[in-house]
């Protein structure tokens, strides 16, 4: 069983259906012991890192995906839920950092780009030995952002560029993250999502 | 390779059912708003929009169905317009499945409303939607209301800019001159818009040709919004996008190789 993470952030409905395609029973939960246990454990996120992160403290998901990558459970954090994994963001504040889950000991910064967001279907290009991407060339992804990681992270990398490159997907072990949005990137991002939902 | 340009098109909704004239041979239903979304996404449309032009509440009811249904089925983002006028209605709309909103009328009547939607959930969900003409005002464009028929009293890049200011995430610009002549953009409002924006451009009204479309992006726009053009079948979306990758623009190739 696949479990959507609800902290109040993001498009469940279409998220849990794309996820359904692959053929698998998907919940959608803020109960501590169903995200826990679940095979796979999506962590969705869109609007500003702060909120993101107020709402998955509310919750005690910040504790559930330590937990989770602690016991090794296979993790999915989706645009802004990709971003909180990380120490800290500086999206809307100007004198003190967000902090993050602190997964990985990065800071997710503004693009240095002349148009924000940026929104819209961009490339990927990936590091060989990712299995997200496995099968899926020259295929672009649904990206909302103004913010990124510019630094690699993890063990297989996906980079973009948007005025500047940043990080576009990450594997590392049992945490995986995009900064794009497979259940919103139409065929591409069905099969990116099977091949997650193949590993667990 | 870089950020695709987006070809989107906009379904008028009213009652469950897409209207204004369609002109699929390949649909079942010519008016179920599911099927065109799907038949759109097989097309390659990079987003869609759906317009509600409903008249009654009872039929806004049934447009969270459309888009419940669409957003269920269909993978790629959704831009939900027409009778916006509070958070709630917003919230509403995103929990229904859409990835964004659009808003025209409630925005000139009362703009704080830009920034307690984008407060609330992310400047990323809002378009601004213009319907702009030429007039004599400071910039040589005019905000109008009622499908182009009445003057808002306001200039269009004054709103623009102040729009941005409240937390626009995207300007969704209306040429109501050109808009259903198929005679092309209006290129000297989407330059002269671009020149004084900062988040994505969406150009709409006036597309015919498809060397249309390549002027419309030449003048600044990120992504082009159009309906006859595509309900009528004069341009298929493909052919469309196989046009601006010929002339070099980058575009998303939407099939699984």
């Amino acid at each position: 069983m696949i479990a959507i993470l609800d902290y109040g952030s993001g498009n469940l409905r279409s998220a849990q259906r794309a996820f359904e395609r692959s053929g698998s029973e998907v919940v959608v939960t803020s109960d501590r012991d169903v995200a826990l246990n679940a095979a796979g454990l999506v962590v969705p996120g869109v609007g500003a890192f702060s909120a993101c992160m107020r709402g998955l403290v509310a919750i005690g998901g910040d504790q559930i995906v330590r937990d989770r990558i602690k016991a090794k459970r296979p993790t999915l954090g989706i645009c802004v839920g990709m971003q909180i994994l990380f120490r800290d963001g500086d999206e809307h504040v100007t004198s003190e950092l967000h902090k993050g889950v602190g997964i990985w000991q990065e800071s997710i910064t503004k693009l240095a780009a002349p148009i924000l967001p940026h929104m819209g279907w961009n490339t990927v290009s990936v590091t060989d030995n990712s299995q997200l991407f496995k099968g899926i060339t020259d295929q672009a992804f649904y990206f909302v952002h103004s913010y990124a990681a510019k630094s690699p992270v993890g063990v297989a990398q996906g980079w973009t560029t948007h005025g500047e490159k940043f990080l576009s997907a990450v594997e590392d072990g049992a945490i995986f993250a995009t900064q794009f949005h497979p259940e919103k990137s139409g065929d591409a991002g069905l099969e990116l999502i099977k091949n997650w939902v193949e590993m667990l | 390779m870089a950020l695709s340009v987006r070809i989107i098109p906009c379904l008028d909704v009213t009652d469950g059912r897409v209207v204004k004239g369609v002109n699929f041979t390949d649909l079942v239903d010519a008016g179920d708003p599911v099927e065109m979304a799907d038949l759109y996404n097989l097309e390659g449309a990079d987003e869609l929009t759906f317009l509600d032009i409903s008249a009654s509440s009872s039929d806004r009811e049934t447009t969270l169905d459309v888009v419940r249904k669409t957003a269920e089925q269909v993978f790629i983002p959704l831009t939900v317009g027409g009778g916006i006028r509070s958070v709630a209605d917003v919230d509403r709309l995103l929990r229904a499945g859409a990835d964004k909103v659009s808003i025209n009328t409630s925005a000139i009547a009362r703009p704080e409303l830009i920034a307690e939607i984008a407060d609330r959930f992310g400047s990323q969900v809002l378009v601004i939607s213009i319907d702009a003409r030429r007039a004599r005002t400071e910039s040589g464009f005019e905000v109008t209301t009622h499908g182009g028929r009445q003057s808002a009293g306001l200039d269009a890049l004054t709103w623009v800019e102040k729009a941005c200011s409240l937390g626009a995430g995207e300007i969704l610009l209306n040429s109501m001159d050109a808009d259903g002549t198929r005679a092309g953009y209006d290129i000297g409002m989407i330059s002269a818009v671009r020149a004084i924006s900062k988040v994505p451009l969406i150009a709409s009204g006036g597309a015919g040709t498809l060397e249309d479309f390549g002027a419309a992006l030449d003048a600044g726009a990120d992504a082009l919004l159009a309906a006859s053009v595509f309900h009528f079948g004069i341009h298929r979306i493909s052919d469309v996008k196989k046009y601006l990758g010929a002339q070099g623009y980058s575009i998303r190739n939407n099939r699984i190789a």
